[in-house]
């Protein structure tokens, strides 16, 4: 019905743009130049002001409508038994509602078979009542824009209003979209540490993390919310990417911009940002399947005990699907250092290596280390693989060749775990906001160390 | 005695340091410089002119080989200096560059700091063997680009933060440190007021007494005042070369004298 409703207002709006149109061009018998608007301008105001009413009646009077409906059958259903919760109430009528969609319903019986008859009757005049409002309105919109169509109707003007009025509104909705997520996960999170008894130090500096074992009431205990080794298993496995990603991107880079020919460049550079095309599950069962049993194997033969699910294999897969984050920012960067320069340092007679790391380099140091810092909060946030390559106990060690897990790790293991959901939010949440401030504070160096760099040369 | 003195100054100034035979300069498919002989004067100031476009920029590259960083580039006849041939195999392009140095049309000091930027060619070759020595390198070199009281009290600030003029007196005393015998300056004063032009041109000047040193310039009072010897470049070819007074004087060729007195440009 909605869809209807939607391509109802569309075809409405676009008649109003073609009368619009058309009369701009006959209110001046053809000479359009005397218009202070283009008669397109006549015509998109029409559309604009038809389509954004039309729409805008459609949500509103359906959704106000549809929420009054349910309100009248509640107390419907109330007034006929008094006696049961309102939980019970809402089961009856969302059995009702399936009845009336002919689906199955977990229980039948008259008041069931009543209530649905009603919202048959409803929605049937919900549905033609939203759609006829919606029309009349998105008519008389555009009747109102055809009828102001003259000489000098400033259509363009208020059409162009209307434009910025919706890009604002769209640039609104992200915003708010953003602040309501991080506002959950603070409230999340102060709700998780009251269920701490406020011991946050607990959380931040304790060693012990198995949240879900000590839960008494849904109360959890302080003992055992020690988060640090879930940070230092992110930790190890983060710089044992870097170690990967760093080395092999940069001079990837560096090869690819300085010494690479237009033709080599033309290939690689797209291989290589091939790479960040792999779907992060793909490395995941790559490093979990093919690089860890390779790893314990290749250990066994030189006496190393390697566990199945090592750290080290996580982060070199981690850094490998790094390494086109690296190179390809750090190609970016390395190439905006203007040629006048490597032309100065060739001039005085130094060789490509010596021009490369004495002026090419420091001079595209800040937008590497930003690349790096990037590739970092990628590393930190990254989920996928550790989920399948990386341990899932708690185990606080330095060691790349033990099982570690990490923060990503445990906060799908307490949301897809069957522990009841508002116990295991609490600690997950928690684990995500302090995850979101960490990527948070390196993508803002990041960005200021960039733009640092970009006075450097503007 | 006047005139004995008069020839044994001609002959030695005549000591042709930069000799190039047949030289064509292509890029991609345009033919930027179309057979171009020419011979330099060692410890003499050579002028390069011509309309913008003309290929002075693309010759004086030749020089010193800037030329094979550019992919599409592609240069062919000989050119010797010092009856060596620069484009032979064995001849490292890296080391003719420090023999040959470059000033370039627009000033592109390395972010770093100014004594840094002085010291990078001494550093790369080897020039200075402790401290004290690049440290006198570093002055002498700023003094002779006539910047040195300028910037004496913040060495350690950062070269791009100089202003344009500034800039392009650092970038000629970064390629005075080092050493170089020849020096090619493309333009170099195309940024500067004219007090600084004024000083540059005595830097100049004074460079001829140890130096060879070829200069681009738009500017025909500059060339009338600086060299000694002049070549008209025009569509990449080399219209007439000679004694900086004939040219100015009494052209040979109908181009240069239009192009002199301003009729074609
Ligand atoms: N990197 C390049 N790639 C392709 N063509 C070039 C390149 N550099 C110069 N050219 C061409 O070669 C010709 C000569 O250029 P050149 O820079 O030598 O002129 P110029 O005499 O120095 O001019 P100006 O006085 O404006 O500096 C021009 O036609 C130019 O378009
Ligand atoms: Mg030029």
């Amino acid at each position: 019905m909605l869809f209807l409703g939607f391509f109802a207002i569309l075809a409405l709006a676009s008649a109003a743009y073609v009368l619009a149109r058309n009369r701009a061009s006959a209110v001046v018998g053809g000479e359009v130049s005397r218009l202070h608007s283009r008669p397109n301008y006549h015509g998109f105001l029409a559309f604009l002001v038809a389509a954004i009413i039309g729409w805008a009646l459609l949500f509103v009077v359906g959704g106000v409508w549809g929420i009054l409906i349910e309100r009248a059958m509640m107390a419907d259903i109330m007034a006929a038994l008094p006696e049961v919760s309102p939980i019970e109430a809402e089961l009856i009528l969302s059995d009702a509602h399936a009845i009336a969609d002919s689906g199955i319903a977990s229980k039948s019986g008259p008041l069931r078979d009543e209530i649905a008859a009603k919202l048959t009757s409803h929605s049937a005049l919900h549905d033609y009542g939203t759609l006829l409002l919606a029309a009349l309105g998105a008519a008389l919109a555009g009747f109102w824009a055809y009828s102001n169509v003259s000489e000098g109707w400033r259509a363009r003007n208020r059409s162009e209003n209307i434009v910025r009025r919706i890009l604002a509104f769209m640039t609104i909705i992200a915003i708010l979209t953003t602040v309501g997520i991080v506002l959950s996960l603070i409230f999340e999170t102060l709700n998780f540490f009251r269920n701490i008894d406020w011991q946050v130090h607990k959380y931040l500096f304790g060693t012990n993390w198995s949240p879900l074992s000590g839960v008494q009431a849904g109360k959890l205990d302080p003992d055992k919310v020690g988060a640090i080794p879930l940070f230092a298993g992110t930790l190890l496995i983060t710089v044992i990417a870097m170690l990967v990603a760093v080395p092999i991107g940069l001079f990837a880079a560096i090869y690819l911009s300085d010494f690479a020919g237009p033709r080599v460049r033309a290939w690689a550079k797209p291989m290589l940002e091939l790479l960040a095309g792999i779907p992060t599950v793909v490395y995941g069962f790559f490093a979990a399947i093919t690089l860890a049993p390779f790893l314990r194997n290749t250990g066994e033969s030189v006496g190393l005990s390697i566990a199945s699910e090592s750290a080290l294999a996580a982060g070199i897969v981690m850094g490998i699907m790094i390494i086109p984050f690296i190179s390809s920012l750090s190609d970016d960067v390395i190439n905006a250092v203007p040629q006048s320069l490597r032309d100065g340092s060739y001039g005085l007679g130094a060789t490509k290596a010596e021009t490369i790391r004495q002026v090419v380099l420091p001079a595209a140091l800040p937008g590497i280390v930003s690349a790096v810092l990037l590739g970092i909060s990628r590393a930190v946030g990254e989920t996928m693989i550790v989920v399948m390559a990386a341990g899932q106990g708690a185990n606080l060690t330095a060691n790349p060749l033990e099982a570690v897990t990490t923060v990503t790790v445990q906060i799908v293991m307490l949301i897809t775990g069957d522990t009841e959901a508002s116990t295991a939010a609490g600690p997950a949440f928690t684990l995500g906001f302090t995850l979101f401030c960490v990527t948070l504070l390196m993508n803002v160096a990041a960005q200021r160390i960039v733009r640092k760099y970009r006075e450097l040369y503007d | 005695m006047m005139n004995d003195m008069r020839i044994t100054e001609r002959t030695m100034s005549n000591e042709i340091k930069i000799a190039a035979k047949g030289v064509d300069v292509f890029y991609g498919d345009t033919h930027a410089i179309k057979d171009v002989d020419v011979e330099i004067e060692n410890k003499a100031v050579t002028a390069f002119i011509g309309p913008s476009g003309c290929g002075k920029s693309t010759f004086l590259r030749c020089i010193n080989r800037m030329n094979d960083t550019i992919d599409v580039c592609r240069v062919s006849g000989d050119i010797h200096l010092e009856g060596e041939d620069i484009y032979a195999k064995d001849v490292d392009p890296v080391q003719l560059r420090a023999r040959v140095g470059m000033v370039f049309q627009k000033p592109n000091p390395f972010p770093k700091s100014i004594y840094d930027n002085v010291a990078y060619g001494p550093k790369i070759h080897g020039l200075a063997r402790n401290k004290a020595e690049l440290d006198e390198i570093v002055e002498k070199s700023l003094r002779r680009a006539a910047i040195w009281d300028e910037v004496k009290d913040r060495l350690d600030a950062p070269g791009t933060g100089l202003s344009g003029g500034q800039q392009q007196r650092l970038c000629i005393g970064r390629a005075i440190a080092t050493a170089p015998e020849v020096l090619l300056m493309d333009e170099p004063c195309s940024a500067l007021d004219p007090i600084a032009t004024a000083q540059v041109e005595e830097l100049i000047d004074e460079l001829r007494a140890s130096y060879t040193v070829v200069i681009v310039t738009h500017s025909m009072q500059q060339a009338a005042r600086v060299s000694q010897k002049t070549a008209f470049f025009h569509l990449g070819n080399l219209v007439e070369y000679g004694n900086t007074d004939m040219i100015f004087t009494n052209p040979s060729d109908s181009r240069t004298e239009s192009y002199i007195t301003g009729r074609i440009g």
